[in-house]
């Protein structure tokens, strides 16, 4: 089992027809995702053609709800345009997608504040924006990392940054250790599922053994977590945070790593989370090593 | 971005927040007849003289005084203008004060606290009050909790009447005259807040004066970077002088970068690596010079751009660069590097960590350019060798 999606997700892309949209949707199919839809307003009835030998051209539609109609889809996974985004999670939570992960980056924030209100209550999850994607090695990859240093197992990783999840998974896997899923929640500042959520997710998930979780400066997310996992985590976790070195008051390439009023320090997430019984990888080079130590 | 204190109340002013009169000096010429006409036109000999930096903390380093009087108004604004400004914020060197603003003076009652700014918890717009005006808000936080009152706003429905009102009572502002002046004062600050896209705003003091009236004495507003595609009038409010002129040559290149003290240069793709990069440096003794994200889809041109910006720092002694290809291909980030030196060439050491797409034909490209590069395993051995290559 696995956390969120699995084989049997079937999967649309809003935005399909975009250059980064286009070339992900085909990163996706290649790696074995049942791509099941594209929406493009007003380009219904026309097909995206992944260009990959065994795969068939993907059909394209003029709404979210249209597809799902159509296609029974229950995941959407967005590279639509930053002034657009927010409207396209909205159109994904009024046709009822379960799961909506929005790869954008540069959303407004005020327009993620109303996006998020609407969420409120419906039974759509969202993941993102600013992410890169859900991924469960071996059966299916919504997103845009490399599916490729992945290796099917038992451990949960989740991070709020792309690369430096690569980077953990890389070491995990070149350790021999395989992933149920990896959960990249995003580096903006409002967002859809956070740590804890994932975590709740990953403590009930009976493959899961282990959790990774990766965290930066900014916000009091991973200071938060922290305090759940040492009142419900039943499973091991290891952890790392980026950004002892950051100054304060300077955004760190996303838009929600910044360390403002005195809120959001390394220090104090690192404290929490060795608090919390959380295994700290001492470097970002030790963070296989350090889940590794946990297994048993 | 950071809006000038002029700028915030002249936005606060188009959504109906009450501010003093003011009038903005660039030029020491105009000061005798801007402070003249903002006396005539108010009435009112007391001239409030105000530096314009974006740095906070302009009171205590000296960039504000009070003066009584033309010729006082004049003295104070001709020390003022063209300062070098040290404050808490700025750093040693201090900031030169190329802009002035001059504000009627006015007699306060009370001054109070009031800010808003996106929750990023609660996910939503958070109202901050306290009765602590004038005060650092954070040791307010710190030391006296119980006086912050914070304010969470629905956005579905906006900032209501009965929460203005709530505010308001905790305030202590009863006065009928008073409740008015605040509920319009408030009311147009959240609509330029979501008007605006700010992240922040902030008016610290907020005063009652004697007359009853309540008015941003001050004004701070941070707007939301990623808005700028519907705010037009934002490049012009931009004050380039404000600004590290390397992080303003690297955001119009689409880059992603900041400053630091250290003196090892690094090119990261990818804001969180980029972090942890600059954490593993410091971790075996080394200090970063920059944070630097070439993002994920950076192309030849953008990645030769940060390159040469690293390279032209005085202070880089040593260059680490710390691929993780996800989305970047290692091939296009191998040729910017070459590219770059071909031009300012390579006077220090370099330690190149490449992994993911394209990697051997990154490496090849790098091996086949002739230039003294340590290949690195992963990112311990890549940050113990540019390290040692530095030297501590």
């Amino acid at each position: 089992m696995s956390i969120l999606v699995n084989k049997h997700s079937k999967v649309i892309f809003q935005g399909i027809t975009g250059s980064f949209g286009s070339k992900h949707a085909k990163g996706c199919i290649a790696y074995g995702t049942q791509v099941v839809g594209g929406i493009v307003p007003g380009r219904a009835g026309e097909t995206f053609d992944p260009e990959l030998p065994g795969k068939t051209p993907v059909p394209m539609f003029d709404t979210v709800a249209d597809a799902v109609a159509a296609t029974g889809a229950n995941v959407t996974c967005i590279f639509v345009p930053p002034p657009f985004a927010a409207d396209a999670i909205c159109e994904a939570v009024d046709a009822g997608i379960e799961l909506c992960i929005c790869i954008t980056e540069g959303i407004p924030v005020l327009d993620m504040v109303k996006a998020r209100a609407y969420l409120e209550g419906k039974k759509t999850r969202l993941v993102g924006p600013n992410c890169p994607g859900v991924i469960t090695p071996g059966e299916t990859k919504i997103g845009i990392m490399p599916g490729a240093i992945h290796k099917p197992g038992r451990v949960g990783v989740v991070s709020r940054s792309g690369t430096l999840t690569y980077e953990a998974v890389g070491q995990l896997t070149a350790l021999g250790i395989g992933q149920s899923t990896c959960v990249g929640i995003g580096g903006d500042p409002v967002k859809g599922l956070d740590f804890i959520d994932v975590l709740s997710l990953f403590n009930e998930d009976p493959d899961t053994e282990a959790v990774i979780m990766i965290g930066e400066i900014g916000g009091t997310a991973e200071e938060d977590a922290a305090a759940w996992i040492q009142a419900n985590m039943k499973k091991p976790v290891a952890g790392f945070i980026a950004g002892t070195t950051a100054p304060p008051g300077k955004r760190m390439g996303h838009a929600g790593a910044i360390i403002a009023g005195g809120k959001g320090t390394a220090a104090a997430k690192q404290a929490a989370m060795r608090e919390a019984g959380i295994a700290l990888a001492p470097t970002p080079s030790d963070m296989g090593k350090t889940l590794a130590s946990l297994l048993k | 971005m950071k809006l000038h204190e002029y700028q915030a109340k002249q936005i606060f002013a188009r959504y109906g927040v009450a501010v003093p009169k003011g009038k903005l000096v660039l030029d020491a010429q105009d000061i005798e007849s801007t402070a003249k006409a903002l006396i005539a036109e108010t009435g009112n000999e007391v001239v409030v003289v105000k530096a314009q930096i974006h740095a906070g903390g302009r009171g205590k380093g000296g960039g504000v005084k009070v003066a009584k009087g033309l010729v006082a108004a004049v003295e104070q604004a001709n020390k003022i203008l063209g300062m070098q400004l040290v404050t808490k914020q700025t750093g040693a060197e201090g900031q030169k004060v190329r802009r002035l603003y001059l504000e009627q003076g006015l007699d306060i009652a009370r001054e109070l606290y009031l800010a808003l700014l996106v929750d990023r918890e609660k996910r939503q717009v958070a109202v901050i009050a306290s009765t602590e005006g004038g005060m650092d808000i954070e040791e307010v936080a710190e030391q006296h909790p119980e006086k912050i009152l914070t304010t969470h706003v629905d956005p579905l429905i906006g900032l209501a009447p009965f929460q203005i009102r709530q505010i308001a009572f905790k305030l202590g502002i009863r006065e009928k005259a008073s409740l008015a002046s605040f509920s319009k004062l408030l009311t147009g600050l959240y609509n330029a807040f979501v008007g605006e896209d700010a992240s922040l705003v902030e008016v610290n003091p907020l005063i009652v004066t004697k007359g009853g009236d309540v008015v941003a004495l001050d004004g701070k507003m941070t707007t939301d970077d990623n808005a700028d595609f519907r705010h037009k009038n934002w490049a012009d409010l931009r004050d380039k002088d404000e600004e590290d002129p390397v992080e303003l040559e690297a955001k119009e290149a689409g880059l992603s970068y900041v400053s630091l003290e250290g003196n090892i240069g690094c090119l990261v793709n990818g804001a969180g690596l980029a972090m942890a990069t600059m954490d593993i440096i410091k971790s075996f003794g080394g200090q970063p010079a920059n944070f630097l994200d070439v993002g994920g889809s950076a192309n030849k041109d953008q990645v030769k751009k940060a390159f040469e910006m690293i390279l032209s720092s005085p202070h880089v002694k040593g260059i680490f660069i710390n691929i993780f290809g996800g989305i970047m291909q290692c091939d296009i980030i191998a040729e910017g590097v070459v590219a770059a030196t071909k031009e300012l060439g390579l006077k220090v050491p370099l330690v190149v960590r490449l992994e993911g797409n394209n990697v051997d034909k990154g490496k090849k490209i790098l091996a086949e350019s002739g230039l003294a590069i340590q290949p690195a395993d992963n990112m311990a051995d890549g940050a113990q060798k540019i390290v040692a290559a530095v030297g501590r």
